[in-house]
């Protein structure tokens, strides 16, 4: 497995963790009835988008303490199928966008804002992490 | 989806003729990554018009002798018959 794919699984296993940590700290708040003005969210938001930056680092480095890559640098190949994850990873971005636009108009709570956006990160980051993981194992399509 | 590519190789047979080069030899020499060259091989990546050319020279070979297309019309008559 080279580098780049070992840092898209990271990529990956963060970004899905960061997101299940904060439901778990989030989600028991609103089951138990709190009022959405009070529910604590932008706490955890932010530690753990913060988290999932600095874990997403360590996790690159044990696994390449545990599992040394043959080179570092990133090849032509790499660099495609990062293009070719970014583009769709990108499109949740735009929807995560719109959403928030969407929502700001409808004047709806500023939480689900937050959290619409939120989960569109997420998701672009889930999305783009598999196109690029599909790229490696199964081959980069050509149209 | 992902559309595997018509084009072939030969580089591994090539690989074997030219002294027993390993894919790492031959990644070296592309200034690619092993991976890269396994991809190549295995049919999962197509490379550059330019890459490709580099990897013939590194055989010392014409283009046709390290990756071919099948002719579509011959598929047909394929069919066909």
């Amino acid at each position: 497995m080279s580098y780049e794919e070992k840092g898209t699984w990271v990529f990956l296993v963060v970004a899905i963790t960061g997101y299940g940590v904060y439901l778990a700290l989030v989600l028991p708040q609103l089951a138990a009835g709190t009022a959405i003005d009070d529910v604590d969210y932008a706490g955890p938001m932010l530690w753990t988008i913060g988290g999932a930056i600095v874990a997403a680092i360590i996790g690159r480095i044990v696994l390449e303490i545990v599992s040394p890559s043959e080179t570092r640098s990133p090849d032509v190949r790499d660099r495609e199928i990062d293009r070719l994850g970014d583009r769709v990873g990108n499109s949740f971005v735009v929807i995560g966008a719109l959403a928030a636009l969407a929502l700001a108009m409808l004047q709806v709570h500023w939480f689900w804002i937050a959290n619409a956006v939120y989960l569109c990160f997420v998701l672009s980051a889930v999305l783009l992490s598999i196109t690029k993981l599909v790229a490696y194992r199964k081959g980069v399509p050509t149209w | 989806m992902v559309k595997p590519t018509r084009v072939t190789n030969d580089i591994r047979s090539l690989r074997f003729r030219h002294g027993e080069m390993t894919q790492a030899d031959l990644a070296k020499r592309l200034g690619v990554t092993r991976q890269t060259v396994i991809a190549i091989e295995q049919g999962r990546y197509s490379p550059s018009l330019e890459m490709a050319f580099q990897i013939a020279r590194v055989f010392g070979v014409p283009l046709d002798d390290v990756f071919q297309y099948p002719d579509p019309n011959s598929d047909q008559q394929g069919a066909a018959s």
